[in-house]
């Protein structure tokens, strides 16, 4: 049995998912689209604290509604006149869009509800079974070369940061 | 009643299928990046919430979904310098535009 605060809660932030990335995709005007995805990460945000990864949630609010939000408001502001509408969507794509997605909504959650893959446990007894997961343990896992530790993913992620810097300098500069 | 992980699928799965709603549909560079992100994002939930779920005492979900955030990053960095290029040598940001791979 959950508390009722967290499935307040928990309701609270899927409807603000399902709506706000319906919008984002359907938003005519891109600067609006982008503020719609905003809220959706920070929706997810949410759903990371909420499951007991408060590190997650932090890395998410600062990278994701941080810093890849001001990448797109600056692309946009530098690609887009302001209050600058998209062209409608063509009904065929428009069509064959809305099949896709519906088929695979529909195949995903006739496999989620109907395999028996997954276990009913509820949030508050995977809760109590696991411990809060401090940063020294995430330190140890990020720089240890043990099992479930991740060192050489590490030092792969910091050689791919340089290289999408130095990549990103020279594609964007003038010529 | 329980909070179980059905629950919290059923959102990233409204997420993906909007994500590729939009990638298929839209013509706007920015804004299938955007659809880009949702499909991203709804992934990164999944692992969060597998992990929490059906391994609840390892945090192997939680690490992977952090590499995939700073590869996602990357990956948008990347993608808005080379669109930010092709608005330089086409004058919009229209997929439709982008047909000959020279500038």
């Amino acid at each position: 049995m959950d508390a009722v605060s967290n499935i307040i809660l928990y309701f609270v932030v899927a409807i603000v998912i399902a709506v706000f990335s319906v919008m984002a995709v359907a938003s005519r005007k891109i600067l609006r689209a982008a503020t719609y995805l905003l809220f959706v990460l920070i929706g997810t945000a949410i759903f990371y604290f909420q499951l007991g990864y408060q590190f997650l949630g932090g890395v998410q609010i600062a990278v994701y509604a941080g810093g890849i939000m001001v990448l797109f408001v600056f692309a946009i502001a530098l690609t887009h006149r302001p209050d600058e509408k998209s062209r409608p969507l063509e009904s065929h794509r428009l069509r064959v869009g809305l099949v896709c997605s519906v088929i695979g909504t529909v195949l995903l959650l006739f496999a989620l509800f109907t395999l028996p893959l997954i276990n009913g446990l509820s949030l508050t007894e995977c809760l109590s079974q696991s411990h809060a997961i401090t940063m020294h343990e995430i330190g140890k896992a990020f720089t240890g070369t043990e099992k479930y530790q991740y060192l050489l993913p590490f030092e792969a992620i910091s050689v791919l940061l340089l290289a999408c810097i130095i990549g990103g300098v020279t594609i964007a500069r003038k010529r | 009643m329980d909070l179980s992980i059905l629950w919290y699928l059923v959102p990233s799965v409204i997420m993906f299928a909007c994500g590729v709603f939009g990638f298929i549909t839209r013509k706007n560079m920015i804004a299938m990046l955007i659809s880009l992100e949702l499909i991203l994002n709804s992934a990164d939930l999944n692992f969060v919430i597998f992990n929490r779920f059906l391994f609840p005492g390892s945090m192997d979900g939680m690490i992977f979904t952090l590499f995939a955030i700073a590869i996602a990053a990357a990956e948008t960095a990347i993608a808005i310098a080379i669109i930010i290029n092709i608005y330089r040598a086409v004058g919009n940001t229209d997929i439709s535009g982008v047909n000959k791979l020279k500038f």
